[in-house]
């Protein structure tokens, strides 16, 4: 079995307690915020594990990597704490659980992983991508979602399944040894997760920024600039890769896109809302969504970038009621070279 | 038969007689004769009913098949993603059986008969498919980047030879380089197949494609919407792989070069269902028209996928086996066409035009619409 | 037969009768597993005197006359039972009035719900009527006859048979009455204050007559439309969940259902909860208070609002939802049958359970939900079983199926809703006495010879 490689004694001696000192989502004092780092090591049931609204931040807030979240995670799932409703819960390990329909299928680098997100599936296409191999589907899924369900076990359990997966059936037989990860859901459990849960990685994952951002230096004769200002939506599974994040502003450099200075970005980026709403926190969810999509507003952006398809469902329709216009990264970038 | 395995699966809950946001039924045979019969969940149920012996082909069970116009209303529609696509193929496959069996109405065996015997539906000579471009001054087909293909109507129906001879003077005006085949041109088989005789259809299509490889051919302009889809969608498996398109897309983007004059008038345009359901192509056809200055288009409440067929396709323009009266889909059409308030009717497609003007005068609306063909409009505003 | 025929001929023209194989092979059966029935003639009237007119042939010759809206019953109830005439009514499709400030309109006898809804989404906007899920084929008429349900049935009223403001019909003796408004005024506003006549037609499944023409009420259309999935593993708090629901007032349709396909929804109940607004701070007010009264399942996380991915959304939306079409192929055999029962809201839980051990024992697949109707008055809960056309020992297995649900649905409380002779029988069966001979009183003096849609509501085969 493996376990968090998590050290308590770091915790112990930190003495900003960022993780929970920057939170978005809660308001402790700093000695409030230290009775909490103390349960929380002693393995005591304590209020941010009820509180988290698991938006991942604050792997990113730790100056020490020393995956307070993840601690937050299996604590909950040891106390039996339901961030989401129980039969919600059960439905999503059903629905996005393996179904085995996997078949050997030879890929051809560059091999792009789509997660489960077959509906994105167009977002592979023309000059700039169409020659990428693309693998989809709940064979392959990383599960890190998971991680919203206070259910370390369910990734735990899958992930070993779908890396294997991923080689004997697609990267091995080709003989390709990197895996671009869309969605930074993916790079983020190869980068963090696993590591962190001391599982090895058996390919190299690369960010779809940095796939991106080569192909555009490639095409660079056929970018038309866009000439647009545009907002972008952080995802909370950037929290943990945080050094792809320049990559948004070497992208949008490119494409002639201004990335608008905005309150809720980088650091301080806030969370779509979607997962609160799963945990039934419609208020916060709202609120969140209508401050963000003002902060879009006010920082002058006509357009809202996104890379977790994710955010884009939940925040598209709205934003665009709001006068902006949804985009995914990709589209963006295909816009720029005529795609 | 072909497709016998889908038969069953049909649960006939009627998506298929009504429009996608159902103003009215939208299947022509069953507007017009209205028995669940002739609704395609009905064939649906008759056909696998004969094919089980439980019932026998007979004179009303070829009407009731051979009035399937193959609008494609039905497959829009169709509630039963494993069925939807293939239920006008279906209905082909079982009017060719029944021509197998020789049970074809009397009207259809003679169109069969002047395909087969004059390789037109007109009972006319070939030689005489070269007399609507006299006087035209056109071009023989020699290389040139495209080859303007009319077709049976084209050649021999007289809307049809007033509607090629203004698209081959606008394509003209429009800068396109051009040829024709006159009396080298065939009948490009697609009514013929949807009627049901694949046979003879495909030996014809073989037979132009050969013809049409031997003289170079490898952009097609085509007049009808009929020739388009056939050509592109099963020439290339006949070993004819051309690039063709309608004379509507092959014109949007040469008329912003071209100096139009105002012609202020309310137009509403039919949707081919060849150019429409069976090609995909709704918006070229409008951006032609939005290109005369002052045209004021208007939809019809069943426009672009929803359209409303003229009952031409299917062979029933050559046949009327579809029959006349106030149901009949043409005379529906030009009464929503004429609520609309628009003085003209657009068509694209000869088929079309030539449906929907009888239809205007069986309805007595020439007072108030007139059908037009989108080349002739463009022409006149282009002072031509 | 022949001068029947020719008679028929006379009235409606040669184009609008049938009596060709292919007809009567069509119009013996419906898309359900009742046996067939052979007509002797379809006929197509395209006016109420035409109506007229063959009823009274029909008379004179004791033919039966059986009419047929869309044909969508599933249960044979517009399949002749002993021959006669099959009067197809989609002939009469016009819409003859929509009195926007009275909330009603005026329809004939074959108008179809997406013939209505396509007329008012272009004429009336800012009205609609109760739509049932149901294809757009099915017709308004049929609809009301048997009781139908829809989308609008809990929040305004009830059965779409309360929502009948008025009736043209042909009795089965020639006359055409109206009642209503209508009978005494040129307008169709209502039934009442007069004494009630118009019952005398709905419920009945065309054994009392011929509905030429409706008066039917409509309702204001809004703007915008929302949709929340609840989710529970409990089908105990079912009922509760229900309640909680409907004493908000702010939920236009809400309906339950369960399923074991897709897999992520096996062994749930989900209740979906319909609301419409005409402003967003409508919308967000209506959907804070119906959150909120379920406040105490969502703090005991037993039970959620399932977030809804767009296309979901776009699916629930739509009425009717085409979605359920589809499940009539889901054994890729085109076949599917309900028992729809009307019950009370307590009965759920039970009808639940009854229906999970029906399938097992019957070794078929099925789906189980309901609708509310009224704010809470009754639910119409169905056991629905797919099919596989061409597989006859899953036909046997599913008509078992079927045949067990009516039992069920009886023994829990609740009354089979549309369904098929037989179990008109066992309803008659289990009628007080003095009801079902009172009942038969009434069939008798309206059609005196029995000619209308014979078979149905009769005690005896």
């Amino acid at each position: 079995m493996t376990g968090l490689q998590w050290d308590p004694e770091i915790c112990a001696a930190c003495e900003t307690i960022d993780c929970l000192m920057k939170c978005q989502y809660v308001r402790y004092s700093p000695e409030q915020a230290r009775g909490e780092r103390d349960r929380l090591i002693a393995g005591e049931d304590t209020a941010i594990l009820r509180d988290c609204v698991t938006c991942y931040a604050c792997e990113e807030y730790c100056p020490y990597h020393n995956h307070p979240f993840y601690r937050i995670v299996e604590r909950q799932e040891e106390l039996g704490i339901h961030p989401v409703p129980k039969p919600i819960e059960k439905s999503q390990v059903v629905m996005m659980g393996p179904k085995g329909r996997i078949k050997t299928e030879a890929v051809r680098a560059p091999v792009v992983n789509l997660c489960f997100f077959p509906q994105m599936k167009g977002a592979i296409r023309g000059k700039l991508l169409g020659d990428a191999s693309v693998i989809i589907g709940s064979d392959i899924f990383c599960n890190l979602m998971f991680l919203h369900f206070a259910r370390n076990s369910t990734i735990r359990e899958r992930l070993p399944l779908m890396m294997k997966n991923i080689m004997e059936h697609h990267l091995r037989p080709s003989r390709v040894d990197e895996l671009i990860c869309y969605h930074d859901e993916c790079y983020g459990t190869y980068t963090s997760w696993a590591p962190a849960f001391g599982i090895d990685v058996p390919f190299r994952p690369i960010h779809f920024f940095d796939f991106l951002n080569r192909r555009l230096e490639e095409h660079a004769g056929s970018i038309k600039p866009l000439g647009l200002k545009a907002a972008y939506q952080r995802p909370c599974s950037n929290r943990l890769c945080p050094e792809t994040d320049p990559l948004v502003d070497e992208i949008f450099g490119k494409i002639g896109v201004e990335r608008v200075r905005r309150e809720f970005d980088g650091e301080n980026a806030l969370c779509c809302g979607g997962v609160m709403e799963a945990q039934q926190r419609f208020e916060l969810a709202e609120s969140n969504q209508e401050r963000n999509i003002a902060d879009m507003k006010a920082s002058g952006a006509s357009v809202v970038v996104f890379n977790c398809p994710f955010c884009f469902f939940t925040l598209a329709e709205k934003a665009a009621r709001a006068g902006l216009m949804p985009a995914m990264m990709s589209d963006l970038c295909h816009m720029a070279v005529g795609d | 038969m072909r497709h016998e395995e889908l038969l069953h699966r049909c649960f006939r809950c009627g998506w298929c007689k009504l429009p996608t946001n159902y103003v009215d039924f939208n299947c022509p045979a069953y507007l017009q004769f209205r028995f669940e019969s002739f609704s395609a969940g009905g064939r649906m149920w008759l056909i696998r009913a004969w094919q089980q012996g439980e019932l026998k082909a007979s004179e009303r069970l070829a009407r009731i098949l051979f009035t399937c116009v193959t609008c494609k209303n039905c497959v829009q529609a169709c509630a039963m993603p494993g069925i939807r696509d293939q239920l006008v193929d279906i209905f082909t496959a079982a009017k060719g059986e029944l021509v197998e069996q020789g049970i074809v109405p009397p009207a259809i065996r003679d169109y069969f008969k002047s395909m087969q015997t004059y390789g037109n539906p007109y009972k006319r000579p070939a030689t005489e498919r070269a007399a609507w471009a006299q006087g035209l001054d056109l071009p023989r087909f020699a290389g040139q980047d495209y080859l303007f293909y009319v077709g049976d109507e084209g050649a021999y129906d007289e809307l049809g030879i007033r509607m090629a001879g203004a698209t081959a003077r606008l394509l003209k005006r429009a800068g396109v380089d051009f040829g024709i085949l006159g009396e080298d041109e065939l009948s490009d088989g697609n009514d013929l197949r949807a009627a049901g005789e694949e046979t003879l259809a495909m030996a014809l299509a073989e037979e132009f494609i050969d013809r049409l490889k031997s003289h170079g051919v490898r952009k097609i302009v085509t007049l009808s919407p009929h020739a388009l889809n056939i050509m592109k969608a099963d020439y290339p498996a006949w070993g004819g792989s051309f690039t063709v398109r309608h004379y509507t897309q092959v014109l949007v983007p040469l008329l912003r070069k071209m100096p139009l004059a105002k012609k202020e008038i309310r137009v509403t345009y039919h949707d081919p269902c060849y150019l429409g359901r069976w090609q995909g192509e709704y918006e070229a056809p409008r951006a032609v028209l939005r290109a005369i200055p002052g045209l004021a288009l208007v939809e019809m409440a069943r426009n672009r996928k929803d359209a409303l067929c003229c009952g031409g396709g299917g062979g029933n323009f050559f046949t009327d086996v579809l029959g006349h009266g106030e149901d009949q889909a043409a005379r529906v059409r030009v009464r929503e066409a004429a609520e609309t308030g628009a003085e003209v009717l657009a068509v694209a497609c000869p088929l079309c035009f030539k449906m929907l003007d009888d239809a205007v005068k069986a309805e007595n609306l020439e007072e108030k619409i007139r059908v037009r063909d989108i080349a002739g409009l463009v022409l006149e505003a282009a002072g031509a | 037969m022949h001068d029947i025929y020719d008679e028929l001929v006379g009235i409606v023209g040669e184009a609008c009768i049938s009596r060709a194989e292919e007809e009567l092979y069509l119009y013996s059966r419906d898309q359900g597993l009742q046996p067939p029935g052979r007509p002797d003639y379809v006929v197509m009237p395209t006016s109420t005197e035409q109506v007229r007119e063959i009823v009274l042939l029909a008379g004179r010759h004791g033919v039966p006359v059986v009419p047929l809206g869309g044909g969508l019953v599933l249960s044979g109830l517009s399949v002749p039972r002993r021959g006669g005439i099959v009067l197809d009514m989609k002939r009469m499709n016009r819409v003859l009035e929509v009195n926007e400030l009275s909330h009603y309109c005026v329809i004939e006898g074959g108008v179809t719900q997406g013939l209505l809804q396509a007329y008012l989404a272009r004429r009336h906007p800012s009205l609609k009527h109760s739509v049932p899920d149901a294809p757009p084929a099915a017709t308004i008429a049929g609809n009301i006859a048997i009781h139908g349900s829809g989308h609008l049935s809990q929040s305004e009223g009830g059965f779409h048979s309360e929502m009948v403001t008025g009736l043209e019909v042909v009795l089965p003796t020639g006359e055409v009455c109206r009642l209503g408004s209508c009978s005494t005024v040129p307008k169709w506003f209502s039934r009442a204050p007069l004494p009630d006549l118009v019952g005398l037609f709905l419920g009945w499944n065309g054994t009392t007559g011929v509905i030429t023409r409706i008066g039917l009420k409509l309702f204001p259309n809004h703007p915008l439309k929302d949709v929340l999935m609840f989710m529970t593993e409990d089908i105990d708090a079912v009922p509760d969940i229900l309640f909680r629901v409907i004493a908000t007032e702010m939920a236009e349709d809400i309906t339950f259902f369960v399923t074991p396909k897709p897999a992520y929804f096996d062994g749930f109940q989900m209740t979906n909860i319909h609301v419409v607004a005409h402003t967003p701070r409508e919308m967000k007010l209506k959907m804070e208070i119906i959150r909120e009264s379920l406040r105490p399942y969502l703090d005991s996380k037993e039970a959620g609002f399932l977030p809804l991915p767009p296309h979901m959304k776009v699916n629930l939306l739509a009425a009717p939802q085409k979605s359920l079409s589809e499940f009539a192929d889901i054994r890729k055999g085109g076949g599917f049958e309900y028992v729809g029962s009307i019950m009370p809201v307590e009965s759920i839980p039970g009808a639940y359970r009854a229906g999970l051990e029906i399938t097992a024992r019957n070794d078929v697949t099925y789906s189980m939900g309901a609708r509310v109707v009224g704010r809470g008055h009754a639910v119409m809960f169905y056991y629905a079983y797919p099919f596989n056309r061409a597989d006859a020992g899953e036909i046997g297995r599913v008509r078992a199926a079927l045949d067990e649900s009516n039992v069920a649905a009886m023994e829990l409380g609740g009354i089979p809703w549309k369904t098929e002779v037989a179990g008109q029988r066992m309803i008659l069966e289990r009628m007080e006495p003095a009801t079902r001979d009172f009942l038969m009183r009434i069939k008798k003096v309206l059609d005196p010879q029995g000619i209308m849609n014979p078979g149905n509501w009769e005690v005896t085969p």
